[in-house]
Order: C-alpha cells, then structure tokens, then sequence
C-alpha cells in the first residue's frame, strides 16, 4: 500500500504533481513524514535528479541512471547504503544520499528509474571505438581478458544484477574501470578481477565504444 | 604466430595498471591467470554463471569431453564465437591441466529449474520415452549423470543452459559438413524431444548432485 501511493506520485511528471489527486499526494506526504525524513525530501525523485540531472541523463559526477537495470539500481543503492562500495564520489555524493534509505524505499527508486528512457552520452573518442567494440564482443584472450558481451549483452543492455553499459558517459565507466584496479569497491564481483587486467588503452577503448550504444 | 602475437601486447602494455603484466611473464601468462580467466565466466568453483548468456558448470566435468569441446570450438564444428577466441588459443599441454583442476572440483548443483515437472524429468532421464524413441539419458550419461570420457556429465548443470543446448543442438553443433564428431550421437535424442520435455530434463538435471 505505502509502495503503491509511492510509485503514482514519482512516476507523474514533476510539474504535474501539484495536480495528481488529493488521495496520493496525501498517503505520500504520510509515508514520509512517517520515516525518519527531513522536510525537503518531500520529492524524493528530485533529491536524486539534483544530482544525476532532471530526466536521470547524468549531470556532472553523476552518471546516468535512466535506464539501468532496476535489480542492479536496487542492489547499488544497498552497496551505498552499507558502504560496500567505497569510490570516492560515492563516499562523498551516495553514502549520505542512502544513509536515511529503507529497503521500500530503494526499490520505488529502481523501479521509478529504470523505467525512464536513457540517452546515448555519445562522448568518447571516436578513434577508438573499433578496437573497443573488438575488446567487448572478442576478449583479448592472449592477455586474459575476458569478452564482455556475454555477461552485458549485445547490446550492452545488462541482465537483471549485470549494469546495462551502453550509452553510458565516458568518464564515469573510464574511473569505474580504473578504481578496481586500484581497489575500490572490491565486494563488486567479478569486475575487480576483469578490470585488473586491462590497460589504461584498453580502458579509453571500451568506455569510448559503449559511450556510443545506443 | 601465436607467440608472436603475445610478445606484442605485451610490449603495448605498458600502462601502470597492467604493469604487472610484463613483469615476471610468467605469473600473468601462466597456468593461474589462465584458470583465473575461465573461472570469471564459468564460476569461481566452476559452478557456472548466468550473465546475458549462460556460462555452463565445468565442476566435476569429463577432460576427455572439455578437451574434445575445446577442439570442437577452435575448429568450429561447435559454433560460439566467444568460446572460438578463449579455445584457439589455449596448447594442449595448458588445457590438459585445466580440464584435471575443474574434474576435481564439486560445488553444490546450482539448481533453478522449474519445479512442476521434475517427475516427468526423471522419468525421461532412468527411462526414456520409448514411445517417442527417446533413449533413457542414463544409458549412456551414467546413472547419476556423471558421464565418461566424451560422454559428459549432466548432472548440476545450469537450467537455461541445458535447455539452450538440446533447443539448438544441430544449429550449433556437428558444423562444417564433412568431419564426423561425437555430436552426432545426440542428433536423434534432441530431434525427438518436445519443448516441455526439454525443459522437463534439464530442470531436473540442475538439481542433480
Ligand atoms: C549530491 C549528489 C548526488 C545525489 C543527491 C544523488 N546522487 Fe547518486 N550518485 C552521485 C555520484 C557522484 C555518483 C557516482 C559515484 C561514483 O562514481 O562512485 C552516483 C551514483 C549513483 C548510482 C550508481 C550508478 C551506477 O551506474 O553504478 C545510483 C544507482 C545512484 N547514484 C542513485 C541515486 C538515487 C536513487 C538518488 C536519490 C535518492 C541519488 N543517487 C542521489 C551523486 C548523487
Ligand atoms: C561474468 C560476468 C561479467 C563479465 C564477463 C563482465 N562484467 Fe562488468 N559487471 C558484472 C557485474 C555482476 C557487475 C555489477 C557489479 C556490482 O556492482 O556488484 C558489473 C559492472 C560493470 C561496470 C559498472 C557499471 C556502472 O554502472 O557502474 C562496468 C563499467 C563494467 N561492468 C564493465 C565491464 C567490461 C568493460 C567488461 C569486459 C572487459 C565486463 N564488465 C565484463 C559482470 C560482468
Ligand atoms: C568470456 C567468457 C568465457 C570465458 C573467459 C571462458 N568461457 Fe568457456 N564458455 C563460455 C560460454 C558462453 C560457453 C557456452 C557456449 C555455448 O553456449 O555453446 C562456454 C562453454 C565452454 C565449454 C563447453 C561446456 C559444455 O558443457 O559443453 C567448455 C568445455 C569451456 N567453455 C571451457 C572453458 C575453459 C577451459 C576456459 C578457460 C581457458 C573458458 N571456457 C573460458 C564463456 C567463457
Ligand atoms: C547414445 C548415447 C547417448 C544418449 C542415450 C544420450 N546422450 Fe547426451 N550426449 C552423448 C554424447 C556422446 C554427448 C557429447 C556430444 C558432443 O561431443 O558434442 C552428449 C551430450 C549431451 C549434452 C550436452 C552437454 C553439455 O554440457 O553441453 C546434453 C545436454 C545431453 N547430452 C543430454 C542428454 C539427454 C537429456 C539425454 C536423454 C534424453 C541424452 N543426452 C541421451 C551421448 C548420449
């Protein structure tokens, strides 16, 4: 019941809010001054476009999440909320985003998020894109790396807990890739082992070839 | 040409974090790395994995059959063009050992399949459906579907991926016409099998210690 009045209200558009019906704005304006919430997250979908931009496209440090996969959106902002992951944009931006988070919460959340249609970032090197697509479709099996298409799809499209890439801004999929070599967030099995593997080239080459999936 | 092929990369390898790559050649180049690189698909225990496709079990699985596998991909009478790129490279020496390290291997079955018809399963698997000539699995699978030499075992292997294999057995395996392989022995099984028997045996066979 309390997820049901959640989901009507953030999937209406922002500026039709003030229009829905009295009924759902009133049950979720109960729900959250029932939680343990301060007075401006009355618009919980804006506290987190805020940041990630006002149709979830990215803004800035924060990447896309329109579109993604909602069990993986689910299961990150669990990894925020219990620290699991530890880069240092989500220490500083996500662990306080999540720390007032419930589990019902984080769902309406992923399901409200991943139903929005995400945009191509269109942003890496085009120069690139050739010996990424080889990378993500072929592996590198000389060097032991591994072929990303058969855990994101051909499309990089993602499968239930498994991230949808394609589309994504080049410079956030650039650091994910670089912070597991360095030894964030190491609970993120198997990317830490796939990403200890690759060069900083081989790294520029994939982030470009799928910042251009559509 | 292989060779040649490897000491490239390697020398293009030159960023800080695949440093470790050129150093000592032979921990990034050895047997480790290379067991390490089939597990990140097939499982950290060789238990499979389920990713946009599905990375069958090798736990527990026959070398004869892993090898004769491998060849089958590198000659591509077994279409996938994933496994194409890990198998032609691999010397026979390296794959002799990896075929012995997962035969030792035996994580738990890792299940999943649907549970309505596991009787119907069962049957299929002790008995066949001799109506349909469809031979009893066991007869040449073993009686606990451990399999024998080229025979693979079935036992605990990944729903989807079972039913994939036997959906699609002629269009991807027995390819390129003229040379005979060990595929052909499972033509008439597959033919003969509906689509909810299919599915019938491999969800029981995922269950299978
Ligand atoms: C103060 C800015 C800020 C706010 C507010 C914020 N985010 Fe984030 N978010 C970020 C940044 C920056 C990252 C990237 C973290 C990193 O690079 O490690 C991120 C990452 C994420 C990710 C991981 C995406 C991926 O592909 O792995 C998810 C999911 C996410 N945020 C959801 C949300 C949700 C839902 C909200 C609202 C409850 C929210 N964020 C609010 C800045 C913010
Ligand atoms: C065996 C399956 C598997 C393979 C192969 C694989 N991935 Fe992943 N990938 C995952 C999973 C699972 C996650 C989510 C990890 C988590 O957050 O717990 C992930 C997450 C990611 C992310 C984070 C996305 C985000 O939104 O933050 C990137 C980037 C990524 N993978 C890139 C790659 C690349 C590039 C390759 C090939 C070199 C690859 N992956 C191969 C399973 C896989
Ligand atoms: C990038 C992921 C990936 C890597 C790395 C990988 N495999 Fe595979 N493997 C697959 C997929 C996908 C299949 C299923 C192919 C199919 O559906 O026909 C497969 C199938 C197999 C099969 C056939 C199993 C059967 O039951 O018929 C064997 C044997 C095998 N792999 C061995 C290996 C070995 C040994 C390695 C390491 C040298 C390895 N694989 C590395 C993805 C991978
Ligand atoms: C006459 C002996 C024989 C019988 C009977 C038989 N199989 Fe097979 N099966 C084989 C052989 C040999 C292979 C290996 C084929 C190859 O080399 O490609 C095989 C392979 C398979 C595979 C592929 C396994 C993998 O890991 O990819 C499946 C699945 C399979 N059999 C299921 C069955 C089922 C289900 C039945 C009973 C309905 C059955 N088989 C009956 C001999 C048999």
């Amino acid at each position: 019941m309390r997820l049901v009045s959640l989901d009507v209200d953030i999937a209406a558009p922002r500026d039709m809010t003030r229009r829905h019906s009295t009924v759902a704005t009133f049950t979720l304006a109960a729900v959250l001054f029932a939680g343990p919430l301060s007075a401006q997250e009355q618009l919980p979908i804006r506290n987190c476009t805020w940041c990630h931009g006002s149709s979830a496209q990215g803004f800035a440090n924060a990447p896309r999440i329109a579109g993604q996969t909602r069990q993986y959106l689910e299961m990150s902002l669990q990894s925020f909320k219990n620290h699991a992951r530890d880069n240092p944009y989500s220490k500083q931006y996500m662990w306080g985003a999540t720390a007032n988070l419930d589990a019902e919460m984080a769902h309406g959340f992923a399901a409200y998020f991943s139903e929005l249609p995400a945009e191509p970032a269109n942003d890496g090197d085009a120069a690139l894109e050739d010996q990424g697509k080889a990378i993500y479709s072929e592996g590198l099996p000389d060097e032991n790396v591994v072929s990303c298409i058969v855990c994101h799809g051909p499309k990089a499209q993602g499968y239930e807990r498994i991230p949808r890439l394609g589309g994504m801004g080049y410079a956030y999929l650039k650091r994910r890739l670089e912070q597991w070599g360095e030894g964030y967030h190491a609970a993120a099995e198997p990317m830490p082992r796939i990403a200890r593997n690759l060069t900083t080239n081989e790294i520029n080459a994939l982030a470009s070839y799928l910042s251009f999936i559509k | 040409m292989p060779i040649m092929a490897g000491a490239l990369a390697v020398v293009a390898a030159s960023s800080s974090l695949a440093a470790d790559r050129d150093e000592g050649g032979d921990s990034k180049h050895g047997f480790q790395a290379k067991l390490e690189y089939c597990k990140t698909c097939h499982g950290l225990s060789g238990e499979g994995y389920r990713g946009y496709f599905s990375m069958p079990r090798l736990a527990g699985q026959q070398p004869k059959y892993i090898e004769n596998q491998l060849r089958a991909f590198s000659e591509r009478r077994r279409v996938n063009p994933v496994m194409f790129n890990v198998a032609h490279v691999l010397s026979p020496a390296t794959l002799a050992a990896l075929s012995a390290h997962f035969k030792a291997l035996n994580p738990p079955p890792s299940g999943g399949g649907p549970k309505e018809h596991l009787a119907l399963g069962k049957t299929i698997f002790e008995e066949g459906l001799p109506e349909s000539n469809v031979p009893a699995c066991s007869a040449c699978h073993g009686p606990e579907a451990k399999g024998h030499e080229e025979i693979p075992r079935l036992a605990g292997q990944l729903y989807p991926y079972t039913l994939q294999a036997l959906s699609y057995w002629g269009k991807e395996r027995g390819q390129g016409g003229t040379r005979d392989d060990t595929s052909a022995i499972m033509v008439p099984t597959t033919h003969n099998l509906t689509q909810e028997q299919m599915s019938a045996i491999a969800a029981y066979l995922s269950y299978m210690k």
